[in-house]
């Protein structure tokens, strides 16, 4: 096995430990694997972000909005943004290395399954436009969702519109809503991103659905921007 | 049975019949700069830098022809881009541009997803024709004898094509100069050369002197993060890393460090440069320290060879002197030299030299500069500085230390090959150990004496037990001293 990031050969220490109970196999060396940061310790209960103000300035104005407030219950991501990370988001969803998401698909899993594996949801990838999928082959989203056990619905389509970074925070919210409700759910729903950046985009699907009848929706994202 | 033996011998012996011939020779309407942008690539869409239509038009005039980008064999696939043959280098994925799961390649994807559903685009149009030069090397200086023999070898191989000739130049023999004359006549004759170096440093360092040289040539420096991208010159100075754009491209192929890191150790640099050559190309390698295959292959009668014993300056390479080091290993468990480094450098033939010391590893290189500024007596940060492979700003340090802004520099083998100081003693700490093998150890010695200034220097190899490495290292040199003597 090599590490899927940087190459080097994995050798596993065996041990008795290991010849009795042994790992699932590693995709990455424990060099590379230390470089990525799990979420951990104080973090806004909204969205993630690691703070002690129990919920964060961001997310506190989303709840101060009428128009976006309780609109999504929370958000989960397991990473740090960090250097590395963002690396190999880059190399994956935009140069095409589909294969890197085996990378998180372990810590993918486990922290879905805390985090919603009791309750009966539907899982709802969020969708690229027609346009960015074909330059991109492939929904980074789409190749997440699938790592998890539970079966996933496409339940939105989005429309391609112009790029969303140039605009500042207030023309984003306002901006018009990309997206379009497919069908009806009456289950809870959690979306699925790679990355959490300022949660517009995910509460623009999430009004979406429960405009239609969603009786709760909930994000789960690789990571906290 | 045949079938079998036919895809497991296409598998390990890459063939280039798949790059197409030229097509569509009519230059009627099409514009003029074309042929000098696309000729001799191999392009995804994306790099083609013209609108849709226009794109579409030269397809179906096949003046562009679509190659397959993946081939399949029977015991795997192989990247036409970058050669790349091993196994866990591909992976498949569900591909929403053509609807099915297919392979693409890892090992280039930073220049750009390759796909079994996504071609490469090859220019089959005219052939570039480039601006007529009366005299396009303006370079001009005094070969020594040795110089000029094989400066007039390497003239006639560039201009009968077809052929391969060694150059065995020691470190410091002036090969720059040798194959300005060749190249400037190819260049004349409307030919299209590529140097192509596995190093960086070594393209940003010819850049200045061969625009110098070739002051009306149109020059492409390609390395990773260099502005030129597309490499659209007639004379291309690149790394072999950057040749994975390259088809057919040039009639001469010089190829710098022939035996050297990394591309002796990655079979797929090799397959860019075999490709990147025309098929009648002329192929120049370069090198001071061959590896066996090929001194075999030169002794053999195999591959034609010519040799510059002696340093451009006249003067001999200096013979490293050995230094046994009981307490070489307590020494390194502390970071520090071993003593007799001390009571060399106390009483050295010439302190105005600066000081080059290789280590092994970067933790060495790290720690020895406080252990050494402490026990010298020196001002770390003003004195000595050390330099490694993946430091960012391993540029701006050498230059700095070329600048003389510094007395020590402490180094892995990076700075072994290719990067020149007027006026340094050399000092290997722990020579014994593997990475310094004989051609590192050889290079090591070439950095000693290069300026006409100053050219001798002392290089000490401090070790604690001889090396088959270290003895046919010196054994290397002294011989080619004598043969310099003979000449
Ligand atoms: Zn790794
Ligand atoms: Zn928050
Ligand atoms: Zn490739
Ligand atoms: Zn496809």
């Amino acid at each position: 096995m090599h590490c899927l990031w940087c190459d080097q050969e994995i050798i596993p220490e065996v041990t008795w430990q290991y010849l009795l109970f042994p790992e699932p196999p590693r995709k990455i060396c424990s060099n590379c694997e230390r470089g990525l940061v799990l979420l951990a310790g104080k973090r806004c209960s909204s969205c993630s972000r690691v703070t002690d103000q129990g919920i964060c300035n961001d997310c506190r104005r989303f709840e101060n909005d009428s128009a976006w407030k309780n609109v999504l219950t929370f958000n989960k991501s397991i990473y740090s943004y960090n250097g590395l990370l963002q690396e190999m988001i880059t190399k994956w969803k935009y140069r095409g290395d589909y294969q890197l998401r085996e990378v998180f698909s372990y810590h993918f899993r486990d922290l879905f399954n805390q985090s919603f594996g009791k309750k009966q949801v539907v899982v709802v990838p969020i969708p690229l436009s027609e346009q960015r999928l074909l330059e991109r082959g492939f929904n980074q989203a789409e190749s997440l969702a699938q790592l998890l056990e539970t079966p996933y619905q496409h339940l939105l389509t989005r429309i391609h519109g112009e790029k969303q970074s140039k605009k500042t925070r207030r023309e984003r919210i306002e901006s018009e809503n990309p997206f379009q409700v497919l069908a009806q759910v009456s289950n809870p729903v959690v979306l699925i991103d790679d990355i959490y950046t300022t949660g517009t985009t995910l509460r623009h699907a999430a009004r979406l659905l429960k405009d239609t009848g969603c009786p709760e929706v909930y994000s789960f994202t690789l990571a906290r921007g | 049975m045949t079938n079998l033996f036919t895809s497991i011998h296409s598998f390990f012996n890459p063939t280039y019949d798949w790059i197409p011939q030229v097509v569509n020779n009519s230059k009627h309407e099409l514009e003029e700069s074309y042929p000098n942008r696309y000729a001799g690539k191999l392009l995804l869409q994306t790099e083609i830098s013209l609108e849709q239509s226009t794109f579409t038009h030269l397809l179906s005039a096949n003046y562009f022809t679509a190659v397959t980008a993946i081939e399949k064999h029977l015991f795997g696939h192989r990247c036409r881009r970058c050669g790349n043959q091993t196994k866990r280098m591909f992976a498949s994925f569900p591909c929403a541009r053509c609807g099915t799961t297919h392979v693409y390649c890892r090992r280039c994807i930073e220049m750009g997803q390759i796909t079994s559903c996504q071609p490469l685009y090859y220019w089959t149009g005219p052939t570039p024709v480039w601006k007529a030069q009366e005299k396009a090397c303006q370079w001009v200086g005094e070969l020594s004898r040795y110089q000029k023999k094989a400066s007039e070898r390497i003239a006639m191989t560039m201009k009968r094509g077809n052929d391969e000739l060694l150059v065995w130049a020691v470190c410091g023999a002036g090969k720059t100069e040798m194959l300005f004359d060749g190249i400037g006549k190819s260049l004349k004759q409307g030919k299209r050369v590529c140097l192509a170096t596995p190093r960086t440093d070594v393209v940003r360092e010819l850049l200045p002197r061969f625009h110098t040289a070739f002051p009306s040539t149109i020059i492409s420096g390609l390395y990773g993060g260099s502005e030129d991208k597309d490499g659209n010159g007639q004379l291309v100075l690149s790394t072999t890393h950057q040749l994975f754009r390259f088809a057919h491209a040039f009639d001469v192929v010089i190829i710098d460090e022939i035996d050297a890191f990394p591309f002796h150790a990655e079979p797929t640099l090799s397959f860019a440069a075999n490709r990147a050559a025309k098929q009648d190309a002329a192929r120049i390698y370069l090198t001071a320290t061959p590896r066996k295959m090929q001194r075999q292959k030169v002794e053999a009668k195999k591959l034609k060879a010519v040799f510059v014993p002696v340093r451009f300056h006249g003067y001999p390479l200096p013979v490293p002197k050995l230094q046994m080091d009981f307490d070489l290993k307590s020494a390194l468990k502390n970071y520090s030299p071993p003593k007799s480094f001390f009571s060399w450098y106390h009483k050295r033939v010439n302190r105005q030299r600066q000081l080059l010391i290789f280590v092994p590893t970067i933790k060495l290189a790290e720690e020895m500069v406080a252990k050494l500024a402490n026990t010298l007596n020196l001002d770390k940060g003003d004195a000595i500085h050390h330099v490694h492979a993946s430091d960012p700003d391993r540029a701006e340090r050498v230059q700095q230390y070329r600048d003389k802004k510094f007395s020590i520099l402490i180094t892995t083998t990076i700075l072994e090959r290719g990067v020149t100081f007027p006026s340094v003693d050399v000092v290997v700490i722990d020579a014994g150990h593997v990475v310094f093998d004989e051609a590192a150890l050889v290079q090591i010695a070439g950095r000693a004496g290069r300026s006409p200034n100053d050219p001798t220097g002392e290089v000490i190899f401090h070790h604690d037990g001889k090396t088959t490495a270290i003895v046919q290292a010196i054994k290397s040199i002294k011989k080619m001293n004598q043969r310099g003597r003979k000449l």
